[in-house]
């Protein structure tokens, strides 16, 4: 776009008999939100037709008025403080405990692994072999060790977002160049001076792809935690309300829970815009 | 403004040695690999000095041993009297990429030198001598910059400045400008051989290029490879200060023609 003018001025005095005129895609002439309605409108037109076809048993699919009237309901009691604002809170509070730890503990091994030649050596492959497990599988464990509390939940849901942290922050550590090295050397830089100054600054967009797949990570080891431990969560009232074949209050519920997940990730991304302010957008890079 | 820049050793005189080598040999242990044998050359104080040579040649190895990255198996390596054992505040270096970073300002990142070896304060107070520098360098108004919107060329000149803040006896150019275009590239030569000049530096160049090593030095190490040695140093005496249209006087073409000669004996040893 930016060399317009130049374009302009090249084909002036050949304006009647330009022959070659640049195509534009016709989804590059719709704004976002509107081809974003579009979709919205679509598979809601679609989930319409299907249960009002009646190809689907309402109690595996519900309409969508019925979930948005489901929706409402929650979305009130939550907003009048009822039960299902405890439950969330209990959740939150399990997210949020959770990622700290996962930070804190991913963060710490992240260094370890990424900047001393022991932690690559001796502790990388056992960090490897626990990440390949299926991670949900130790949730009757840490219920055994932690009870149906919240502590075995947080343990959870830690456990799973804990890895992501790791190899972003060692990945992120290893990122800078050679050139990057050679001038901290030069510059007679401790190895601690190198870490702060250099490496962890210039690894901090891949610490912070790791923390966003860790944020998701985090929500769904929660939930995972309530749905097999028990406890007093928004995973618990899903699970109760599937028991029931109460299938609008589960996707309601599910979309609200998905609100904090969104949140989540948006507390993270909006961090990583102050603080990488040098990064360049992924998103809509293509526009460059 | 140029008096504060002066080197400690700016007494010294015009042809005092400042950078010696002595039968500086380099093998690398783990694949029995000589990368250099018995090199010896001396840098006068204020003169410009290039080495060239097919890769092999050791000539990034000797570069590294003259920054004291990385020791020699043999021999002496004395700067200023003093040996090279390591790193030094003395040694200016700069890169193929400028290597500027990306979170901190045109300033801020020339001060980093500063910052490293004497702390936050002392980088501060270095500041308005970085302001001298890079109106030195023609980027006056810069200051407050991000790398990012700086072009291959303004960040070349930002990192010459980055050398330069602690005001070095001798200036390490590993091909600082190959990665520019060749327009810019003749341009920022010319301001490296203005910049030197005012700050009566002591310079030595690794290049590919033989046009760039006529046009700049006083001597021209050739190299050849395997092992890694001298195989000859030109004196080049064409006037200074040197001009672009000096590339095509008949001097510089035989100068040119000469080198090419030899480099081309050495590949097919």
């Amino acid at each position: 776009m930016t060399d317009a003018p130049t374009n302009q001025r090249l084909e002036t005095g050949a304006e009647d008999d330009t022959v070659w005129v640049q195509e534009v895609a016709f989804i590059d002439s719709v704004p976002r939100s509107i081809a974003m309605t579009f979709v919205f409108v679509v598979f809601i037109g679609t989930w319409d037709l299907v249960t009002r076809l009646g190809l689907v048993s309402p109690i595996i699919l519900p309409t969508p008025w019925e979930t948005f009237s489901d929706m409402i309901f929650v979305g009130n009691n939550l907003l009048s403080g009822g039960y299902m604002l405890v439950a969330l809170w209990i959740t939150v509070k399990e997210v949020i405990y959770g990622f700290a730890l996962a930070i804190a503990i991913g963060f710490s091994l992240g260094v370890l692994v990424g900047e001393t030649a022991f932690g690559e050596k001796a502790v990388m492959p056992y960090l490897v072999a626990i990440d390949t497990m299926p991670k949900v599988a130790f949730a009757p464990l840490f219920v055994a060790w932690l009870g149906f509390g919240i502590e075995s939940k947080v343990a959870l849901a830690a456990f799973i977002a804990t890895f992501p942290i790791v190899v972003g922050t060692a990945a992120g550590l290893h990122s800078a160049d050679e050139n990057a090295r050679m001038l901290f050397k030069t510059m007679g830089a401790s190895r601690m001076q190198t870490l702060i100054k250099m490496k962890l600054p210039t690894g901090l967009p891949q610490i912070f792809t790791g923390l966003k797949i860790g944020a998701v990570g985090v929500m769904a080891g929660a939930i995972t935690g309530e749905f097999l431990g028990g406890g007093k969560g928004f995973g618990e009232l899903i699970r109760v309300a599937a028991s029931q074949l109460n299938t609008p209050r589960v996707f309601s519920l599910i979309l609200y829970l998905s609100l904090v997940g969104l949140v989540l990730y948006l507390i993270v991304q909006w961090t990583q815009r102050r603080v990488v302010f040098w990064q360049k957008e992924s998103v809509g890079a293509h526009d460059h | 403004m140029n008096a504060s820049l002066a080197h400690e050793n700016s007494g010294a005189s015009p042809d005092a040695p400042v950078y010696e080598l002595t039968n500086v040999s380099k093998t690398y242990a783990r694949n029995a690999v000589v990368a250099l044998e018995d090199v010896n050359l001396t840098l006068r104080h204020g003169s410009f000095t290039s080495v060239i040579g097919s890769s092999g040649c050791g000539k990034s190895t000797l570069l590294k041993i003259m920054a004291g990255l990385i020791p020699p198996t043999k021999g002496r390596v004395i700067l200023q009297d003093k040996p090279v054992t390591g790193p030094r505040r003395d040694i200016g270096m700069m890169f193929q990429q400028a290597t500027l970073f990306p979170w901190k300002t045109a300033v801020e990142n020339i001060v980093l030198p500063i910052e490293i070896r004497d702390g936050k304060a002392a980088a501060k107070l270095a500041r308005e001598k970085a302001h001298d520098l890079l109106d030195i360098v023609g980027l006056k108004g810069f200051e407050n910059v991000y790398p990012n919107e700086l072009s291959g060329g303004m960040a070349q000149r930002a990192s010459i400045c980055r050398m330069l803040i602690t005001e070095p006896a001798v200036l390490l150019l590993d091909e600082p400008f190959s990665a520019l275009d060749e327009l810019s590239r003749d341009m920022m030569n010319m301001e490296l051989q203005r910049i030197c000049r005012e700050q009566d530096a002591t310079a030595f160049l690794v290049t590919h290029s033989i046009q760039e090593a006529v046009i700049l030095s006083d001597e021209i190490v050739v190299m050849k490879p395997r092992p890694g040695r001298i195989a000859e140093i030109v004196h080049v005496d064409l006037p200074r200060p040197r001009t672009l249209d000096m590339m095509t006087t008949p001097r510089f073409g035989e100068i040119v023609d000469h080198i090419r000669g030899m480099l081309d004996k050495g590949e097919n040893m």
